[in-house]
This record gives structure tokens, sequence and C-alpha cells, in this order.
């Protein structure tokens, strides 16, 4: 047990289950990077080298730099799943999926349904989501939303590092296909994090924060919004319930209705578009099966339906921040 | 909804007038021994038969969703199945029964698929497009136009990656080659020196707009060069020809040298799927090849002129795979719809 980074916690589950099962290998755009020429091997280990070490260990046959072709490696990564290998695939960042979606949702989302239950696709995609870094509206969504939608993929919105190692290693030893998602502005966030493997089931919502007055929703990096706003509110005498769902498909639907009955006050932050997004599902799914617990409207805190903007400013402006977070939960408190 | 001209397809009707005239007293030459052209002619019938039967199951809605005849186009698998290693893969398009037959699949599971019931290869929840068996190295018919280009290519890379001498053929048509996937997934395969052999089966439509109206460079052989794949074309209406191509490009793939381009000139006789308007070539183009170049036609001809086989045997022949046929429509009408709880399962592993 040691502090690590988000980065470090995935580089590990990478490299602890290559180690585990020659079946897994690792393929991406420059995930090592030097692949051929002749300066440093290595040199890149993935945008924001979250990659970096494991061509050195496990060799160019097991760590894929790929060429510049979504469509390609994303749906070769499918068919070398049907066969039986264990493919981790990145997609670099999320808004890429323009460019290869119809691998993921048309071809390996498909294949075991369609089929009639004889395909196997373990498939892993891990992509990089979310905005703060000033990347501009065409590498900064969040689109996780719409993976949710789609039935026979699963969708995994890891919140911090001790949950990005078992979730991710969950993810490789899963046989359905998954999306992996990694917010960019997240790596660098450390915490205590065990050195062996471990796993951490997907559909079992996780409760980082427990109080008697507002129960609040978060996904993926929202979740440490929250728990900052629910400490700040604690010291006001408001105590909240943070919520951390991991996944939202399979999504834990049973513990966000128990935990919306149990306070009857709910705030939902997604920092996904608000159309259609995870706060309006579950919104409609407390409504659906709490609505006679609710004592106050549930309340969303989302970005406006707006581009991610690029100045600094702007930005700020677009992220659901705790500070939003905290007026919710004190408009649904109070109501 | 059958296509009008489905009355009569060569094969079916009186013995068509011999077109490819062999040579009156020597018997014709052909690389394939009688045993073989024998064997062709048997599974080529077998998937005629079995899609006349589709399209007039089609015709009285025993069938239907979507479905894609391969009548015209059968030299083409039967052809590259001659040449596949025991553990080679395929994988295809949606234009798939004759892919499915000739790599062994059971009729009555294919047709059973093809009426959605119980029994079918998927349990009635794929249909016509979609059926997998892992059993045979049969990795799927695929909905979506040119995605069986890179999921080919991953199943080549697998191979590859497990140190096996596997090929992949991966199938589509002239259509699928104008999609951007295809050249990525050229580039990576040549990149990495996949086992894959690309099959673009040229049957001269995409759905309904022809070839020299979709496509700059026709010659889609040629579509490997930028990235150094080598290609050949070949008739895909001889079965023995497309046999010999194939074999040359499983045998490069198998050597090692990366992969290879076969490009098979083919004709569909019945339209792109059951609800083609047929108005985008003529009657007579349709005749023409099928008098001519029909593929079952010239093997029966090979068979009768080299003194393998007569009428009669030939005959018999068919007789034998009408009746497979004939089991396999009633097991598809036999078979019991799916349960209803099929609805929920198999949408994931585990939840």
């Amino acid at each position: 047990m040691s502090r690590k980074s988000i980065r470090q916690a995935i580089n590990e589950a990478l490299a602890l289950e290559m180690r585990r099962d020659a079946r897994v290998v690792v393929m991406g755009e420059d995930i090592s990077g030097g692949m051929g020429a002749p300066g440093e091997q290595d040199a890149w280990g993935g945008p924001l080298g979250v990659t970096k070490g494991l061509m050195p260990e496990f060799g160019r046959e097991r760590v894929l730099d790929t060429p510049i072709s979504e469509s390609a490696f994303i749906g070769a990564a499918a068919g070398a799943a049907a066969t039986g290998l264990r493919p981790v695939a990145e997609l670099m960042f999320v808004d890429f999926m323009g460019v290869c979606f119809d691998q993921i949702f048309n071809q390996a989302a498909k294949f075991r349904y369609m089929f009639g239950g004889k395909a196997v696709t373990p498939l892993v995609v891990r992509t990089m989501y979310g905005a703060g870094l000033s990347a501009a509206s065409q590498h900064s969504q969040c689109l996780y939303p719409i993976f949710t939608h789609i039935p026979g993929l699963k969708v995994v919105l890891p919140s911090s590092a001790y949950e990005a190692k078992g979730l991710l290693i969950q993810a490789i030893r899963d046989d359905d296909p998954v999306i992996f998602f990694e917010h960019k502005a997240m790596y660098d966030e450390e915490e205590e994090v065990p050195d062996e493997a471990y796993t951490i089931p997907f559909g079992e919502a996780n409760l980082t924060r427990e109080g008697d007055d507002v129960t609040i929703v978060a996904f993926g990096r929202m979740v440490q919004f929250a728990n900052q706003a629910a400490d700040k509110l604690e010291k006001d005498g408001i105590s909240c319930t943070v919520v951390d769902p991991r996944t939202t498909s399979p999504l834990d639907e049973d513990t966000i209705i128990e935990m919306a009955e149990e306070t009857g006050r709910v705030v939902i932050v997604d920092e996904a578009s608000p159309r259609c997004n995870m706060a309006t599902d579950v919104s409609a799914l407390i409504t659906q099966n709490a609505f006679g617990a609710l004592k106050a409207p549930i309340k969303m805190v989302t970005p406006p339906h707006t581009p991610v903007p690029f100045a600094a400013d702007l930005e700020r402006a677009y992220i659901p921040s705790p500070e939003k977070i905290e007026a919710a939960v004190r408009e649904v408190a109070a109501a | 909804m059958t296509s009008k001209s489905a009355a009569s397809e060569p094969g079916t009707s009186k013995p068509a007038p011999a077109k490819r005239k062999a040579g009156v007293s020597a018997p014709p030459k052909t690389g394939a021994t009688p045993e073989e052209l024998l064997e062709y002619f048997r599974a080529m019938l077998l998937i005629r038969r079995f899609e006349e039967k589709a399209g007039q199951m089609y015709g009285m809605g025993l069938i239907g969703g979507f479905c894609h005849l391969y009548i015209g186009q059968e030299a083409v698998v039967t052809g590259v199945q001659a040449a596949l290693g025991e553990n080679d893969a395929i994988i295809t398009t949606y234009r798939d029964h004759g892919h499915m037959l000739a790599s062994g699949m059971d009729p009555r599971g294919v047709m059973a698929e093809l009426t959605g019931r119980r029994d079918g290869y998927s349990r009635g929840k794929g249909g016509s497009m979609h059926m997998f068996a892992r059993e045979r190295n049969f990795y799927g018919g695929h909905g979506i136009v040119g995605a069986s280009a890179s999921l080919g290519t991953g199943i080549a890379f697998a191979n590859r990656y497990r140190g096996n001498d596997q090929v992949c053929v991966t199938y589509f048509g002239d259509g699928a080659a104008n999609q951007g996937q295809v050249f990525e997934s050229f580039n990576m395969a040549a990149l990495w020196s996949l086992p894959v052999v690309y099959i673009i089966e040229n049957n001269q439509y995409a759905m309904g707009t022809a070839v020299t109206r979709s496509t700059a460079q026709t010659k889609l052989y040629k579509r490997g060069e930028a990235f150094g794949i080598p290609g050949q074309q070949t008739d895909g209406m001889d079965v023995v020809a497309v046999r010999d191509a194939a074999r040359k490009a499983i045998g490069h793939c198998r050597k090692k040298k990366g992969p290879y381009v076969l490009e098979v000139l083919t004709y569909r006789y019945r339209g792109h799927s059951m609800s083609d308007p047929a108005k985008y070539r003529t009657r007579e183009e349709v005749n023409k090849v099928r008098s001519e170049r029909d593929p079952i036609d010239h093997v029966r001809e090979l068979l009768i002129a080299g003194g393998t086989a007569d009428e009669a045997a030939l005959k018999e022949i068919d007789r034998e795979v009408k009746a497979l046929v004939t089991e396999a429509a009633d097991f598809g009408q036999q078979s019991p719809e799916p349960d209803p709880a099929e609805l929920y399962t198999d949408v994931l592993m585990t939840l």
C-alpha cells in the first residue's frame, strides 16, 4: 500500500493483468511512441504518460502503437476479442468516437445478442474525457451517456486512484465489452492504493459520504467535487450522502433509489451535457420509484447545453464546481 | 417479395445451352480432378437450392426482415473454401448464407435462423445477416458495409499474435471497397504483416449503383497497391479459377508475407435484397450472364464433357441436394418460436 496517482494506478492495473494473462494486449496511438524511430523507445507512453513502461516490459508484440486509424484498430481489437484475446484499446480522447463508433456500438456491443449468445467479446476501450485542461470543444466532452444508451456495453467512470485500479482490473477480466472513462484532469490525484491486484465489481455503487439531509448522486470527477461540497456543508450542519455509482451501465438502481428515499432530497451532478445525460436518467429513475419519499424537487447540476469553451474563465464557468453543488444542496435542503 | 425472374434459374431448368464449348472430342482441361469437380458441383448446387427455397419462403411470408440472396455468386465461396485450411477463419458481410453453407454450417440451423426460430444459429435473434459459428471458424455475417474488413484484420492479428499459421479470409463487396475503414485496415494489415486475404466479391452493383458509377478505379484488386499489398483479379464464375487464385492468396499469407487482395468478378442474379426494384439493369443483361456464364452450368458441362457424370447422375445429386434443402425448410418452419424470455438474455455475459 502506498500513495499512487490515478495515472500510476491505471498503469499498474495494466501491468499486473499483462503479467497474469498473456491474452491481454494493449494498443493505441502513441501508447509507447518512438516505434521504429531512432529516438528514444517508449518515448511518449500515451499522450499523458499513462502507458509508459509497458513496452519495455512486455515488448512491441503486446504493446502496439497503431496508426491514427481508430476505425481499423478499434475494429481489429473487437475482432481479436471475438477470437479470445483480451485487447485493451486506447481511444485517446472519447471525442474521437466519431471515427470509430460503428466498431463499438454496432459491432462489439451487438455480437453477443445478435449471435444468440455464441460470441464472447472481452474488449476494453480506455478513453479520456472531461473538461478542465483548456482542450476546447473537440477534446473535452464527456459523452458517456451515449455509450450508456447502448445495450451490450459496460460503462465505467472511476472517481479516484483506488477505484481506477480495481475497476480497470475488473474491466480486463470481464467478458463483455467495457468502455473505461478516465478524466484527463484527474491523472495526478493521489490516494492510498494497494500494490497487489484487486477488483471492484460493476453495478455496485459506493457511498463516499453518508449523511441524513441530502443525497448527492455524482459521476466520475464530480464525485470528488461532491465530496468537497459535502465536507463544507457538514460544517454548516447540512449532512450529505454522496453516491458514486462507479458504472453507468450496469447502474446500481437499488442503491440510488434507497439513498434518495432515505433523505428525500436529491441533487444529481453530471459533467455531461444536460440533455439526455445521466442526471436526467437518474432523475427519472428516482421520480418513478421514490416519488412519494421526495420532500423537494430534484436538482440537477450540469454544464450548460453548449460546447466546451477554450478560455479558462469560460471553461470554469462551464464545469459544475463544488460551489455550484453546494448552492444546489442548500436550495434543496431549504425547500 | 420475390423477383419475377426467379422462375427459371440455370441449374433448375432444362440444361442451358453450353456456351463455353469444350473441345468436341478431348475432355476439357481444368486444374481440378473429376472428384473435386463433383464436390464443387454439389456444394454450389446446395447454396443455389437453399437460396431459391429461401426466396420462395420469403415470398410466402415465412421469412421476414432483410434477406440478401447469393444466387449467381456460388463459385466464389465454393472455390475459396476449397483452398482453405481446416483452421482458417472466415468473416463476411450480410449476403452470407452461401458462406455459412460453404463453411459446413448446418443448413437446418441456417434456415431456422432465417425463419427466426429457436433452433436457428442465433436462436432467432440475428436473422439472415447475423450468424456465428466458432466451431466452423465462421466469425459472422455483419450488417454494416465495410465492418468485416477491420474485424477480419483483428482476427488475423490474433492469429499472428498466437504464432499459428492460420489465415483469416475477409469477404466484402465492391460497395464496401469504398468505405474508409477498409483503407485503414489495409494500411494496418500491411504495416503489421497480418495473415489476411481480403476477398472483394465484385458483383458489379452496390445495391443499385453500378461499380462504374461509384468507383473511380474499378480495378479493385489494385486497391492495396498504395500499401504494398499484392492483388489479383479472377473470374468468379469459374470455381476452379477462384480456388486456384485463393490458393495463391492464402499461400502468400501462410508464408507470412502479409495481406493479399483478391478481387473476384461475379454477378448476383437476384436483387440486392428482397425489396430491390430491379430497374437499374436490364433483364437482358441478367439473362445473358445466366445463360453464358453460370458457374453451376459451367461445372456441369465440364463433368459431362469429361465423362465424369451423365445427366442422370447430376440429376440424382440435385435430388439429394433438394432433399437436404427441403429438410432444412421443414426444420425452419417446425422449430418453435423463441421463448419470450429470450428478449432479455445474452445482452451481456454478466450483469
